[in-house]
């Protein structure tokens, strides 16, 4: 007899989508197939029952911010999202630009046992933009990507140098695209609303200049390149026509760049401020169009937990980004609509390969780790609270369809709805 | 999308969803209190034991001091914050530094803040009136308020007439309130800027935009001018302040072509030289000072209206 | 509501109370009249028309709003705000106060303190269509048109063409309240 069974699913195996009961014996899918028994019984009728999601783009703010969030909670978080594994920013202080600090990153995410936790290298010595960071020993620690996310790497000279290093190792380099000159004093998307506001603002050709530069440059280095937030039309289309082209790149799309535009802007509330901003209504059905054809490759979160304190401020004031690692998977459910295979692409199996995680995102078989996430998709759900430590959350009191019910890692249930 | 405000009655944070009505209404006000601040004792004791707290997150003298003198003409006891006297910078949120001040007994704030929507947030904060005393580029809607107060005395009425706001539009609370303002009362306005300095995006607001002062300026009733931010000048937005005055200054040349009864305003402080001719600030039809004076008169007329019994009749 | 006065018995009672000022004062020489929005205002404008008439040249009325005086903001609704109109100067003067009604006596308080900010006349005299009785303050009128004994809860209605389209006084119930 099984350990955990979990049936009445569809479930995504080597195979496709099968009606199959999955069961687990020491963290390993041990069986597939029909009317299996278990010690513990998961109920997944109506659900899809798939890999663990991945997410590309978090931020645990540990060390260093451990107000905001620390690597035990916002995986936590994770795991309620149904994610086995997240890719830790390294956007904290002190920087991971080095291998001690990435190790020690991967290390408490093992401690808290909720997900499975790579960290991201800095591409330069403290995200400053200049000298290389210690690119080869975090590799050898594990770090298979490296970004300066919070900033792009401004300096083409310095990004091409890096990318070649980078490239040479097989890892991959992650870019914030968002022109530091064009977005110096800006706080949101330059547009009607920004206008109105009389707030200083950012044109989409902030990120449009830094992706075109940056294409360049893969095709200069052939790194394998990872285009984070893309959040602009003429961003999707620069994405599109790269892969038309044949460039290793990948890009993702955040959830409240798929929820929200400018518009929330006005109401001048400071979780709708994230960086890069919530751009135009076009701008959002262009991504919301890349998400499903493919142009965009995954969903990733840009979970960005600030404590309460820090939102008591004016918009302007307010540090950017929002967290949204509970509700990621509702959004791209919503987006993507009832394509299982295309959800677990965009949730799971590419954010894996992107982040070379291994035991994570492949379809189900016999023999692999059960790291697996029974999501229903007509769940309906009001988002009330987090496990974050923080609330800067557009999503709370909104009521969601599709919700996660149980979250699986080896074999243990790091997360199962109430009710 | 709401954005709070919900007209006069309950805070006066923006011109853009103040009706008719209520403006009308509040220029009859504060025409009443031009008249209270021209007798011997300036001063009536509507507000007698209320408490009025101007919150100034940014340095401001002017504004500052009309809305005290306003508070004082309406016998409320007015209480003064300024930032650089603050606990601001040992890391106090503003919710926290607002609810302190609420909770020495303070029945309104009078709010000016550098970051855009900062009097919403106390707004949403705090169970008393606010009043925005201008937020980033944003609003500033007493100033509005004086600005179609000067226009009304001048010419009975804003219907009809055409005006022209002149010079930084896109950095400018003071144009963003007016444009509202005077286009619910009736009258035509029309942008007029460099490029650099007008709105990137001014579909759905009730105004021309032109780049061409002199296209217009014949068939204008009111040239508003607005103050060039010196710090902005010189290379960045526009190549320089002799080639901003030659295109946008009110130079005596630029007067001289005006209609007769053309008026010059400019909510200051100006610099003389730059946007004004130095005569030309001085000439009568100059209304400038008219529009300090008619600023305190225009403040008694919101704190009366916040905090004057109950308002929603 | 039930009428205690037409528009005969107003315009005889206004006549009246134009002749009593004339006696009282020894003329208008030094006599200003200031009606308190909003009835006053017309029944001052009566007055003065009647003043003119007896004495032979325009006498004008002004009128003096009292809702920045009140002691009572908090309690009620706001009103809209009414033109304080002084037609000369005050000081050293006779203002004679014209009100519709007589009540508590708040109303002539507020506008005494008023009158005091505005100037220093020698003497303040009251003038009023009906004394309803209820004082809650040691005022008393000059010149009253007609005293009326009424309950606490009744409304008294003194109107005038110019305000109401009509001339007449009336008593009843308040609805409402």
């Amino acid at each position: 007899m099984n350990d955990i069974v979990i049936v009445g699913g569809s479930v995504l195996t080597v195979d496709g989508i099968e009606s199959v009961d999955i069961g687990i014996t020491g963290g390993k899918v041990t069986e597939i197939g029909k009317n299996l028994d278990g010690g513990s019984v998961i109920n997944a009728s109506g659900s899809w029952v798939g890999p663990s999601f991945v997410d590309v783009h978090t931020h645990l703010r540990e060390p260093g911010f451990e107000w905001k969030e620390t690597i035990a909670t916002g995986t936590e978080a994770a795991a309620a999202g149904g994610y086995g594994g997240v890719v830790a920013m390294p956007n904290t202080d002190p920087v991971t630009d080095n291998a001690q600090i990435a190790m020690y990153v991967a290390q408490r995410g093992t401690q808290a046992g909720f997900t499975d936790v790579t960290p991201a290298g800095a591409i330069t010595m403290g995200r400053a933009g200049d000298k290389m960071s210690h690119i080869d020993e975090m590799w050898s620690a594990g770090v298979r990507m490296f970004t300066d996310d919070g900033d792009s790497v401004a300096d083409a000279a310095v990004l091409r140098l890096a990318m070649e290093y980078i490239a040479n190792l097989g890892g991959v380099v992650a870019q914030h695209a968002v022109d530091a000159d064009l977005s110096r004093h800006g706080f949101m998307h330059e547009g009607s609303v920004s206008s109105l506001l009389g707030m200083a603002a950012i044109p989409a050709e902030a990120e449009e200049i830094v992706i075109a530069r940056d294409l360049a440059l893969v095709r200069l280095t052939g790194v394998r390149y990872h285009l984070q937030h893309v959040a602009t039309r003429r961003g999707v289309e620069l994405v599109a026509q790269a892969k038309d082209d044949g460039l290793p790149i990948t890009a993702e799309v955040t959830p409240h760049h798929l929820m929200f535009d400018e518009t929330f802007v006005a109401s001048m509330d400071p979780d709708y401020k994230m960086m890069p901003p919530l751009r135009s209504a076009s701008d959002r059905d262009a991504l919301r169009a890349g998400l499903v054809s493919g142009v965009i490759d995954v969903v990733a979160t840009d979970h960005a937990p600030h404590a309460p304190r820090e939102q008591e401020v004016p918009f302007e004031h307010a540090p950017n980004g929002v967290i949204g690692l509970e509700w990621a998977a509702s959004v791209a459910h919503e987006v993507i609509g009832d394509d299982q295979m295309r959800f677990f692409a965009a949730m799971s199996q590419t954010p894996a390969q992107i982040a070379s995680m291994e035991g994570h995102g492949e379809a189900l078989a016999v023999g692999h780790d059960a790291n697996i996430v029974v999501f229903n998709p007509t769940t309906e759900w009001t988002a009330t609270a987090t496990r974050s430590m923080s609330r800067n959350a557009p999503y709370l009191g909104t009521t969601l369809q599709g919700r996660v019910l149980s979250t699986i890692l080896r074999g243990d249930v790091t997360y199962a709805a109430e009710g | 999308m709401d954005r709070g405000g919900g007209g006069i009655m309950n805070h006066l944070l923006t011109t853009e969803d103040l009706d008719r009505a209520t403006l009308e209404e509040l220029l009859a006000d504060a025409d009443e209190f031009s008249e209270v601040l021209n007798r011997p004792i300036p001063k009536v004791p509507a507000l007698r034991g209320k408490t009025i707290a101007t919150m100034f997150f940014e340095p401001s003298t002017r504004t500052k001091m009309s809305f005290d003198k306003a508070a004082k003409a309406l016998s409320a006891d007015t209480m003064a914050f300024s930032a650089s006297t603050s606990s601001l910078s040992k890391g106090e949120s503003l919710k926290d530094t607002a609810l302190t001040v609420r909770a020495m007994g303070v029945d309104l704030m009078v709010v000016r803040h550098g970051a855009t929507g900062a009097p919403w947030r106390l707004a949403e904060w705090l169970d008393i009136p606010i009043v925005n005393a201008g937020d980033g580029a944003h609003q500033h809607p007493t100033q509005a308020l004086l600005d179609c107060l000067t226009i009304k005395q001048r010419f009975g009425s804003l219907d009809g007439l055409r005006i022209a706001i002149v010079g930084d539009i896109k950095h400018s609370r003071v144009a963003r309130s007016d444009i509202f303002a005077m286009a619910t009362l009736g009258a035509e306005v029309i942008l007029v800027g460099p490029p650099t300095l007008l709105p990137l995006d001014t579909e759905g607001w009730p105004v021309k935009t032109t780049t061409d002062l002199d296209g217009v300026l014949e068939t204008v009733d009111v040239v508003y001018l607005l103050r060039v931010q010196l710090e902005r000048g010189g290379g960045s937005v526009f190549p320089s302040l002799p080639e901003y005055t030659a295109r946008y200054g009110m130079t005596n040349e630029r007067f001289s072509r005006l209609k007769d009864d053309a008026i010059v305003m400019h909510p200051g402080p100006m610099n003389r030289g730059v946007e004004i001719a130095h005569e030309v600030a001085d000439d009568h039809r100059a209304l400038i000072l008219a529009q300090v004076t008619n600023g305190v008169a225009a403040r008694m007329a919101v704190l009366f209206h916040l905090l004057g019994g109950e308002s929603n009749e | 509501m039930r009428q205690v006065m037409n528009a005969d018995d107003l315009g005889r009672v206004i006549r009246r109370i134009a002749h009593e000022i004339v006696e009282r004062n020894e003329g208008l020489d030094n006599v200003v009249i200031l009606g308190i929005p909003t009835r006053g205002k017309p029944f001052a404008d009566r007055l003065a028309a009647e003043l003119s008439t007896i004495e032979g040249n325009p006498v004008r009325a002004g009128s003096l709003d009292i809702g920045l005086y009140r002691d009572d903001l908090d309690l009620r609704p706001r009103t809209r705000l009414g033109p304080t109109i002084i037609p000369d100067d005050i000081d050293g003067r006779t203002v004679v106060l014209a009100d519709d009604v007589l009540f508590t006596g708040r109303t002539i308080r507020a506008a005494l303190d008023a009158l005091a900010d505005i100037g220093r006349p020698a003497s303040v005299q009251l003038a009023v269509v009906v004394d309803r009785g209820h004082r809650q303050l040691p005022i008393r009128a000059d010149f009253v048109g007609k005293n009326t004994p009424t309950s606490h809860d009744e409304r008294v209605s003194v109107r005038f063409a110019e305000t109401d389209e009509e001339d007449g006084v009336w008593i009843g119930e308040v609805e409402g309240s």
